[in-house]
């Protein structure tokens, strides 16, 4: 029961940074209409730059500091790289993003180096007693700060005049030009919101092991999920993150008790395993809206 | 010379009859080009230092890749990022069926190229079969998604099966080729094995390229031009979708296990770890700066990112704030080239959208009606 308990939170917490990366794919791609390949270099972006600025600043301080760097550095991205590409083919967009992304991760690599960086995150690897139970006190607070990130986020959306417009973007570009909507602000600030929030998500992923070059690969992760959860819905994507957090870190613990012969680090891919068979079952996701054909 | 043909001769995208148009080389300058540019590969053969001919070899391999996913991707508009899965199935049949039988890893060796090749195309095509219902159900970037899926769990398949494909950092032996008894990747009495290797690819690559061009100009090629256009619109005047998605699929798949096949011959060793995003995104970077849904456009994208490590190992010579050592400062050559992929990516889909098809096509143009050059 402990073990069933700590292995449910460790998948809330890691499920959270599915969930919050996956909220930036599904930002950019109701407001653009594209998938951005380039969130594994902001997220290691963001976390590399939080690792430097601990070094002067108060940890916390660090990590707004950095979120706001690496969405100005999204918003740059959008404005140079990807404005002039509007009404181009979805497709040659999404290949733009995975160029941006080498480029961005290149230049990155070159500060981490050879070596891991402590990220310096206060809690570190320390545990606290939930229910009577040990567990880390890092997924707690994932799980709790993306559960606030979210809700602030869909109050925004909800109540606030730029989250209208970003609603209506959403719903039918040409109109909200036509409403008066800026297109374009809305365009940079989904971007800037999905940079701040890998950068969050890079921060997370890095507390447990540090920061290192191959952090970028489970930015990867948030592609099953935003597609479990369905492209368009963004509570599709809190969900299905969590729900492959979650999965993850049950097969995790008890797979290789139950199938050895899948091998042991067989977690890895059940992320992708779980979207082929919900795919089979629901073309367009869990929560996603089935795209209407017409000749 | 008749009078159309001298019209032809300045017009280059007219056609004075349907038979001319849809011809294998449906213009006098595809004629000559396509035979100086032979002649040529032929030439280097023996003119061409061991060290390029391992690369240009290693460019005709990547180009049978290139082929077949111009030909899902380009001419089918199924978006596949999971193209270094099949080259992956390509590459571990061959493997395992011209292996040591006797060896600590699973063979059975046969070591007839023929064989092998057919072999490993077969089964990867068999396996793209397999995968096209996923794409009969999904679209757009839905598809691109699950293809990437593939090249996730394929790799961890690999890194497990340890039997068959050896410990992960370490990996298995090329495939061993003999053609009629002949040792091909051995020296030869009159050529080198990197020679031989490349005389056979170029072949292969010749071969290919031209059922490729045929299966495209004909009625499957048609189809698939009409599924990538918009695919109700086939559907509705009658183009079996289910059908033309599965030979798409199963004919890239194909080119992708030929390609894996032969592309290791050269390096002579190859790991899990070798089939993976980057790989993908590489033959994805080849057709889009070769040129979308043009088999010439394949090959030249092709060769252009097999060169492109040996073009910017040569960078340091001309700009000394590159470094040439991995650990020291400033900008080292890996990360040049690297930066160099993501740029040439952008670039090319920002300025130059049919690529370097495209500034052929406008270099033509350009000397056509020279000097009235507007």
């Amino acid at each position: 029961m402990t073990e069933l308990m700590q292995c449910l939170v460790r998948g809330l917490g890691d499920g959270s940074v599915y969930a919050l990366l996956a909220f930036g794919f599904v930002i950019i791609y109701k407001s653009m209409g594209v998938i951005s390949f380039a969130q594994p270099a902001l997220m290691l972006s963001g976390a590399v730059l939080v690792t430097y600025l601990v070094a002067t600043v108060n940890f916390y301080v660090a990590v707004v500091l950095a979120a706001a760097a690496v969405a100005l550095l999204a918003m740059g991205v959008e404005r140079t790289v990807l404005r002039p590409m509007i009404g181009k083919p979805v497709f040659v967009i999404t290949i733009i993003t995975l160029g941006v992304d080498i480029v961005i991760r290149v230049i990155v690599n070159a500060y981490i180096g050879l070596d891991v960086r402590p990220i310096g995150a206060p809690w570190g690897l320390s545990t606290t007693q939930l229910l009577g139970v040990e567990v880390q006190q890092r997924h707690v607070i994932m799980f709790v700060t993306t559960m606030v990130l979210v809700a602030i986020l869909f109050a925004f959306f909800r109540y606030s005049r730029m989250g209208l417009a970003m609603r209506a973007v959403a719903f039918d570009q040409e109109v909200a030009l036509a409403q008066g909507v800026s297109v374009g602000q809305v365009f940079m600030l989904s971007w800037a919101i999905a940079g701040a929030l890998a950068t969050i998500a890079g921060v997370f992923v890095s507390t447990g092991a540090g920061v290192d070059q191959q952090l970028w690969i489970i930015a990867l992760k948030a592609l099953p999920v935003i597609i479990l959860g369905g492209l368009d819905s963004l509570g599709g994507a809190v969900i299905a993150g969590l729900m492959i957090g979650v999965v993850e870190s049950l097969v995790a613990t008890y797979g290789a008790a139950i199938a050895p012969w899948l091998g042991g680090e067989f977690a890895l891919v059940t992320p992708y395993l779980v979207m082929m068979v919900v795919l089979l079952v629901r073309p367009y996701g869990l929560f996603g809206t089935r795209e209407v054909i017409r000749i | 010379m008749t009078s159309s043909m001298r019209v032809r001769l300045g017009r280059p995208e007219l056609y004075t009859s349907y038979k001319q148009d849809m011809a294998l080389l449906n213009t006098p300058g595809k004629k000559v080009f396509v035979t100086v540019t032979l002649i040529v590969a032929l030439a280097m053969t023996f003119s061409v230092d061991d060290d390029v001919l391992q690369l240009l070899a290693t460019g005709c391999a990547t180009a049978i890749g290139a082929i077949g996913l111009n030909i899902v991707t380009g001419y089918a508009g199924q978006v596949s990022l999971g193209h270094a899965f099949f080259v992956a199935i390509g590459a571990y049949t061959a493997a395992v069926m011209s292996g040591n039988p006797d060896g600590q890893l699973l063979g059975f060796g046969i070591t007839e190229v023929p064989i092998w090749l057919v072999t490993a195309g077969a089964l990867a095509a068999l396996t793209g079969a397999l995968v096209a219902p996923l794409a009969v159900r999904l679209r757009g970037l839905y598809l691109a998604i699950v293809t990437l899926g593939l090249v996730f769990i394929g790799q961890y398949v690999f890194r497990e099966w340890t039997d068959m494909a050896g410990p992960p950092d370490i990996g298995r032996p090329a495939p061993v080729a003999t053609l009629f008894g002949t040792r091909l990747d051995v020296d030869g009495p009159s050529m080198t094995r990197v020679q031989q290797l490349y005389l056979l690819m170029l072949v292969l690559l010749v071969v290919l390229s031209l059922l490729a061009r045929n299966l495209v100009r004909s009625r499957t090629g048609r189809a698939f031009a009409a599924i990538r256009d918009r695919d109700i619109a086939a559907a509705v005047i009658g183009v079996n979708l289910t059908r033309y998605k599965v030979i798409a699929f199963a004919v890239s798949s194909f080119y992708a296990g030929v390609a894996g096949a032969l592309l290791y011959l050269i390096p002579q060793t190859f790991t899990a770890g070798n089939f993976n995003l980057l790989m993908s995104v590489q033959f994805i970077a080849m057709i889009l700066i070769g040129g979308v849904a043009t088999i010439s456009g394949s090959i030249m994208g092709a060769f252009f990112i097999t060169l492109l490590p040996r073009i910017t190992a040569e960078l340091p010579a001309v700009l000394p704030f590159i470094s040439t050592s991995a650990t020291g400062g400033g900008i080292t050559v890996v990360q040049v080239e690297a930066i160099l992929y993501g740029l040439l990516i952008i670039g090319f889909l920002l300025f130059e959208p049919k690529g370097l098809f495209g500034i052929w096509i406008r270099v033509r143009n350009y000397w056509k009606a020279w000097p009235f050059s507007y």
